[in-house]
Parts: structure tokens; C-alpha cells; sequence
């Protein structure tokens, strides 16, 4: 077990976080295996996203540990978490793209901060990640020139860029067609396949999280109530999990 | 139960939580600024639409300033019979104070308004959070490179406003009483020393200073979508303006302290 928990790159502990006088997340505590894509479900306001936020150090938890990669990310000072953010990626809801710079240019922007010399060049490493989303005849186009769907591909790549070990998604395929979910869902398998990357996938897509995900949780009142397959979610006795397939369906 | 003591401590506390929090910002700006690499390829681009997209605007107010600094004073030194002084008045008002207040006041509007809303656009769109998980700090990028640019602007745009104020000042006064430019300077620059000149321009990088942390800071802590963006165009402006004109009042002071 403590050997597993060893190889783990991603493990939270007793995770909590409060605004004010609302708590919402309430001693959270999992371990995400590598190569393993976890979805984590619940309804709006659960504490989804800022389990991510918290995971990738932008906010702070009240109280709890949080290591990835091996790394206690609660207690590392800026210059250490920037060090540790080149190993995580991260795809915001919005794609977050930088709306003055090209969609070449956004890819290459945390490569030409990290990539060493003997690694590659970063604009044609750029083109690369663009191709491999299925935009490589677009390098400059700037991002209000595009549609939602190719954002989302973007950031993707973006995300990719320094070639993380885990990678966080928060509502990969929200506002997007079918097809471009299922796209966009593609590209999350595959990545776990061929890049052996770590996901973990804040998602409301019931159908989206079943295809992609090895696991999931499902998060009510800042807890988990459910951690399994989504056999097991289907055959959970909780009034919650019932509740929230059946309106999934 | 009576409310006045919340009504009355609650602004108090927001007011003290607004200075502690600028202080924190500050302080992080600063050591990112002597963390290498330095981002100079984002400083001069910063330069450029600080600087020299400022231009024109500094340099037309300046220039009226100018004029109105000759229309109303001629008039006033002709009635006590000192209007060969004229130059000299124009000169000295400009160098000394109105030069730099007006390139401080006009920036700060212009400049602050600009990157309150660009950087506020930025934090509620989550390109700032996107910047941070990238592993770039946006304290170095966003911040440093605005603030150092503004510092190092605004002197030089007080140099252009100070020459469009004392070009357009020459000319209205031709246009009343014909005198050559070199006569109109020779008179008016006669008695400028060093310390007329250097201190009062000099002191334009503090007020590119509280513009570019003002404004960066205000623009970074956006809340509340586009409305919020819109209030840290408005509190950007607002403050860097007011925080102006106070240290004008400081730094004056010192300046005649220093330079009796």
C-alpha cells in the first residue's frame, strides 16, 4: 500500500477549503494512479474546480496536504510551485487563451520560458502540439478568430506544451457540440495511452466521464460519496449518487 | 441593535485591507523585477504602447498648456509692467510644475485606464491563472515589465510636453507680439538652473511608478466579470490620479527642501 501510495502522482489528504462561512470542500482525501483518468462529478457549486485550483496551487487550502508529482504543493513558495506547475497541465473551462498573441504564439509562450536549449525549438515544438490537435493550418489565427471547440484544442495543446506528467481538465467538453466533445474526449484517452499522462477530469458530462474515465468520484457537500468504476456508481446505495444518475440518464 | 459601528469600521477595515493587500503586491513585484531572466522582449513592447502611443496626446497637451500660459499671463504682467518677463514665466511654469502634472495627470488616464482594463480583462477571463499554471509568473510579465515601462516613460514624455508647452507658448506670443524663437528662449531660459529642470522632470518616474502599480494592481484583482473589469478602468485612473497629486505635494516640498 505505502509503495503504491509512493508511485501515486497525484494524493490528497484531508483536503478542506471554506469561502467565508461556507465550506466546500470537507477533508477530501484520494490518490490518483499514473497513467489513470479520474473524472470527478457533482452538481454546480460542489467544489469541483476548486479542487483543481488547489491541486495546481492557484489557491490555498485551509487545511490538508496535497502532493504531486511528489511534491507537497501547499507549503512551496513561488519560485519552487512554478518549478513544480511545468510538471502539471492544466485546460480551463474558457481555454484562457491570451487573446493577444496568435494561436502559435500561445502554445509557444511557456515554452520559450522553459524549454531548455537541447530540448528542441519551441516554435517548431508549438507547430507540433498544433498539428496533433488538428491545427496546424491555423498558427495565425488569433484566438477571437476561432470557434469554441478549437479554443478548447488550443489550450489542449497549450497544456501539453511541456509534456506534463498529470493533467487537469476543467469541463473539457462543456458548450461544445457532440462531436467536438467526443473529440475533445478522444484526445483525453489517447493522451493517457500514448503519453501515459495522469487526468483528472472536473466534468457534468455523465456519457463524456463514462467513455473516458478508468474512475471517478462523485462529490456532495464537499465529500466524496462515491470513489469507484461507474459500475460501482451504478450500484451505490447512496440517496445522492441514485439521485444524480437517474437525472444524468 | 444598532448598525453605525459596522457601518462606520467597515469602510475603515476595507480601506486598511486595500493598503495591506498593495503593500503584499508591491513587495512581490519588487523581487520579481530583480528575478532573472528579465522580460525584455514584453518591457519594450510595454515601452512602446506606454511611451511613444502617448506621444501625441502628451505633446498636444503640453502645447496648450503653452498657449494658455501666454494668453492669460500676458495680459496680467502687461497691467504691472513686467511683460518682458513673459518668456521666463511661461519657461519656468512649465519645467517647474505644469509640465509634469500634465504628463502625470494625462498618462495616468490614458495609461491607467488601459491597464486596468487590459489586466482586469486578463484576471476574469483566467489568462492571468493560465499564465500562472504555465509556470510564468504574471507578477514578472504583467506587472514588472507595465511598471518599469511607465517609470521610465514618463520622463521622457515630461521632456515632450515640456518642448510643445514652451514651442506653442512662443508661438501665441509671436502671434501677439512678434519675437524670435532664439530671443524667446534667451530670455526665458536665462535664469533656469540645473536644479529648475532635473528635479521636477525627475520626478515624473515616481508618478509613472504609482500608475503602473496602481493600475497593474487594481487590474490583477479584478472580481466580477466585465462590470468588474469596467470599475478597475475607473479605480485605476481615479486612484494613480490622486496618489499623483499627493506625492506632487510631497515631492515638491522636498525639492525645495533640497534645492533651496
Amino acid at each position: 500500500m505505502e509503495n503504491n501510495n509512493k508511485e501515486s502522482p497525484v494524493m490528497v489528504d484531508g483536503l478542506r477549503k471554506s469561502f467565508g462561512a461556507q465550506a466546500v470542500l470537507n477533508g477530501i482525501t484520494l490518490s490518483v494512479a499514473k497513467g489513470e483518468i479520474l473524472s470527478v462529478l457533482g452538481r454546480s457549486g460542489t467544489g469541483k474546480s476548486v479542487l483543481l485550483r488547489l491541486l495546481i496551487g492557484l489557491d490555498k487550502p485551509d487545511a490538508g496536504s496535497i502532493r504531486m508529482n511528489g511534491e507537497e504543493i501547499t507549503q512551496l513558495g513561488p519560485e519552487k510551485l512554478n518549478e513544480a506547475r511545468r510538471n502539471i497541465g492544466f485546460l480551463f473551462q474558457q481555454a484562457a487563451l491570451y487573446d493577444s498573441l496568435s494561436l502559435e504564439a500561445n502554445v509557444e509562450f511557456p515554452l520559450l520560458r522553459h524549454l531548455k536549449q537541447a530540448e528542441g525549438n519551441p516554435r517548431e515544438r508549438a507547430r507540433e502540439l498544433l498539428a496533433s490537435v488538428g491545427l496546424d493550418k491555423d498558427l495565425k489565427k488569433m484566438p477571437s478568430q476561432i470557434s469554441g471547440g478549437m479554443k478548447k484544442r488550443v489550450a489542449l495543446a497549450r497544456a501539453l506544451a511541456l509534456n506534463p506528467a498529470v493533467v487537469l481538465f476543467d469541463e473539457p467538453t462543456a458548450g461544445l457540440d457532440p462531436i467536438t466533445a467526443a473529440e475533445i474526449g478522444q484526445l483525453i484517452v489517447d493522451l493517457g495511452k500514448q503519453r501515459g499522462m495522469t487526468s483528472i477530469v472536473v466534468t457534468h458530462d455523465m456519457h463524456a466521464a463514462k467513455y473516458f474515465s478508468n474512475r471517478l468520484v462523485l462529490l456532495s457537500a464537499g465529500t466524496i460519496v462515491v470513489d469507484g468504476t461507474f459500475d460501482d456508481l451504478q450500484k451505490s446505495t447512496n440517496e445522492f449518487a441514485k439521485r444524480f444518475l437517474s437525472d444524468s440518464a | 441593535m444598532d448598525d453605525t459601528p459596522i457601518a462606520i469600521t467597515q469602510p475603515v477595515v476595507k480601506f486598511l485591507e486595500w493598503f495591506g493587500d498593495f503593500g503584499k503586491f508591491c513587495w512581490r513585484v519588487a523581487g520579481a523585477i530583480f528575478n532573472w531572466p528579465f522580460e525584455a522582449e514584453e518591457f519594450l513592447h510595454q515601452l512602446d504602447v506606454i511611451g511613444s502611443k502617448s506621444l501625441p496626446l502628451v505633446a498636444l497637451a503640453g502645447g496648450a498648456t503653452g498657449v494658455v500660459l501666454s494668453l492669460q499671463t500676458r495680459e496680467s504682467l502687461t497691467r504691472f509692467g513686467a511683460k518682458s518677463v513673459l518668456p521666463a514665466v511661461i519657461i519656468f511654469s512649465l519645467i517647474k510644475e505644469t509640465g509634469p502634472i500634465i504628463t502625470g495627470l494625462v498618462v495616468s488616464g490614458r495609461v491607467g485606464a488601459g491597464i486596468g482594463a487590459e489586466l482586469g480583462s486578463m484576471s476574469v477571463t483566467e489568462q492571468i491563472d493560465a499564465m500562472a499554471v504555465s509556470g510564468v509568473n504574471p507578477d514578472k510579465y504583467l506587472a514588472a515589465t507595465r511598471i518599469l515601462a511607465c517609470l521610465v516613460a514618463l520622463p521622457l514624455l515630461t521632456l515632450a510636453a515640456d518642448a510643445a508647452g514652451i514651442l506653442m507658448g512662443w508661438i501665441a506670443t509671436t502671434l501677439a507680439e512678434p519675437t524670435s524663437l532664439s530671443l524667446f528662449l534667451n530670455n526665458g531660459l536665462k535664469g533656469v538652473r540645473f536644479s529648475d529642470f532635473l528635479p521636477p522632470t525627475l520626478k515624473t518616474a515616481l508618478f509613472g511608478l504609482i500608475i503602473g502599480t496602481v493600475s497593474s494592481f487594481q487590474g490583477m484583482n479584478t472580481r466580477g466579470g466585465t462590470e468588474g473589469v469596467g470599475r478597475s478602468a475607473t479605480s485605476s485612473v481615479v486612484l494613480s490620479s490622486l496618489f499623483i497629486i499627493l506625492a506632487d505635494v510631497v515631492v515638491v516640498r522636498l525639492i525645495i527642501a533640497l534645492y533651496p
